[in-house]
């Protein structure tokens, strides 16, 4: 379904212009008092959430969000243990029959570009909700969305990415629309876990901008919005090795302390230890409310891909 | 273009109208064909493989009798043979002559080679790249996004 310029489907964050996205977010407003107290601009529509990889987080937001839309929602938590994958049926075919009971399909895969394929073959639109390494455009969203709420602008702010940003999709996302609106980003994280240089040049380049490197969280406190991601332990073989290079991406009370006034700290979570506990008290401990907004956001989407009027 | 004489006598002869595509790298002739879909020409196919060549020491040959091809199709040939010279033949003459340009988009020739991505696991998805680079030559897969080197390429194509 096409309608007029816009988008017909969510599938990578690139797709998006800077105009449509504004477009998304000013419709978040307008939603965001619905996003407690609902609304019925998506009556007797049904969104159709087709997990392939579990995710309890991302699937409450979206079946949250559809139902204070007013809609409803079908679920498929674990597709996986389907009968039909079980017989190998292709993604082209199961979105070809869940078409039929719905009016938007939400999918998370394990397989890369596979929200791409079920777009090509379905009729309604499809929201990846992550595929694989690749993807989570509407993670990207939601984070970009927060930092607006919380600081009231983007551009111009200094905004430090810190962790994992080597395998953190998120981070690579978020730093592509972060350059689009002109924040000045700081990558924090060790050597082992840097930026992907190639994808680092293409942002630069696309966007004009440059982005600064550091290897410790301590060297970032000048920042407005500090964005934390887990150092997985899976990634580093030696035990050692980790434990050396995890000290530098916690995010501890102490440096909390030194933050710039009025920082904020975002998490895309779940976290394990590297935001110290204690900061959860700080107003600056933005990363709950950062699920919260969430629901707006995917509140906006799913209206803006089925033409609904708010 | 003239005809090739080896000493058992072998002749590739001219033809009068039609596409000469000389210069193919020796080995890769009937790849250029199953890249052009021609499956049911409409004129005759006269392939020479490994035959002798000043410029290469070995090349194939590929003529294409009263067939025409459109531009989009002959550019596949970018992948496989990039300095292949496509000659247009007219009444005996040659009228035109040009290299392929890789297109913008390339589909079903090449595969990602990337295990977890989409388009090798779905038997319903056809592979599709799009032009990152000509020189040198890289594409990006349109599903996962990673990116295909010309050696890679070059790797699948002589497979």
């Amino acid at each position: 379904m096409l309608y007029g310029f816009f988008l017909a489907d969510c599938i990578r964050i690139e797709d998006f212009p800077k105009g449509e996205i504004e477009a998304i977010f000013h419709l978040a407003d307008k939603l965001y008092p619905f996003s407690k107290a609902g609304t019925d601009i998506a009556k007797n529509r049904i969104l159709a959430t087709l997990f392939y990889e579990p995710s309890t987080r991302t699937r409450l937001s979206f079946e949250t969000a559809m139902i204070k839309l007013g809609g409803s929602v079908i679920s498929v938590e674990d597709a996986k243990a389907t009968s039909s994958f079980a017989k190998g049926e292709t993604i082209a075919d199961t979105v070809r029959t869940v078409e039929n009971y719905c009016d938007i399909i939400v999918m998370r895969h394990s397989l890369e570009g596979a929200a791409r394929i079920a777009a090509e073959f379905a009729s309604v639109p499809v929201i990846n909700a992550g595929d694989g390494a690749h993807q989570h455009p509407t993670q990207a969203l939601l984070d970009l969305y927060t930092i607006r709420r919380e600081k009231g602008k983007i551009g111009g702010l200094k905004v430090a990415l810190c962790g994992d940003l080597k395998y953190g999709r998120t981070v690579h996302s978020l730093a592509y629309l972060l350059a689009m609106f002109g924040a000045e980003i700081t990558l924090v994280a060790p050597t082992q876990l840097r930026y992907p240089q190639e994808i680092r040049e293409k942002q630069e380049r696309d966007f004009g901008v440059k982005f600064t490197e550091k290897y410790n969280i301590a060297d970032a406190l000048d920042s407005d919005v500090i964005y934390m991601t887990r150092v997985q332990k899976e990634r580093f073989p030696d035990p050692l090795e980790y434990e050396h290079v995890r000290g530098s991406c916690l995010l501890t009370k102490e440096l909390m302390q030194n933050a710039k006034k009025g920082c904020i700290v975002m998490h895309p979570l779940p976290r394990v230890d590297e935001i110290d506990h204690e900061i959860d008290r700080e107003p600056g401990a933005v990363y709950f409310r950062q699920a919260g907004y969430g629901v707006p956001v995917r509140m906006a989407l799913i209206s803006h891909l089925l033409g609904l009027k708010a | 273009m003239s005809g090739l004489q080896s000493d058992g006598g072998l002749k590739v002869s001219r033809i009068e109208n039609g596409i000469v595509i000389d210069h193919i790298p020796a080995g890769r002739g009937l790849k250029c064909l199953s890249v052009l879909g021609l499956q049911n020409p409409k004129g005759s196919i006269i392939v020479a493989i490994n035959v002798p060549s000043k410029r290469q020491g070995r090349k194939d040959i590929v003529k294409l009798e009263n067939i025409s091809l459109a531009d989009r199709v002959l550019n596949k040939l970018a992948l496989i043979a990039p300095a292949a010279t496509i000659n247009i033949i007219k009444d005996g003459a040659v009228v035109g002559k040009k290299h392929a340009s890789c297109p913008a988009k390339v589909s079903g020739i090449v595969r990602c080679n990337n295990e977890r991505c989409a388009s090798r696991n779905e038997r319903d998805a056809r592979s599709s790249f799009s032009l990152e680079s000509s020189e040198p030559l890289v594409l990006r897969c349109d599903y996962c996004e990673r990116t295909l080197q010309e050696n890679e390429i070059l790797e699948q194509i002589s497979a």
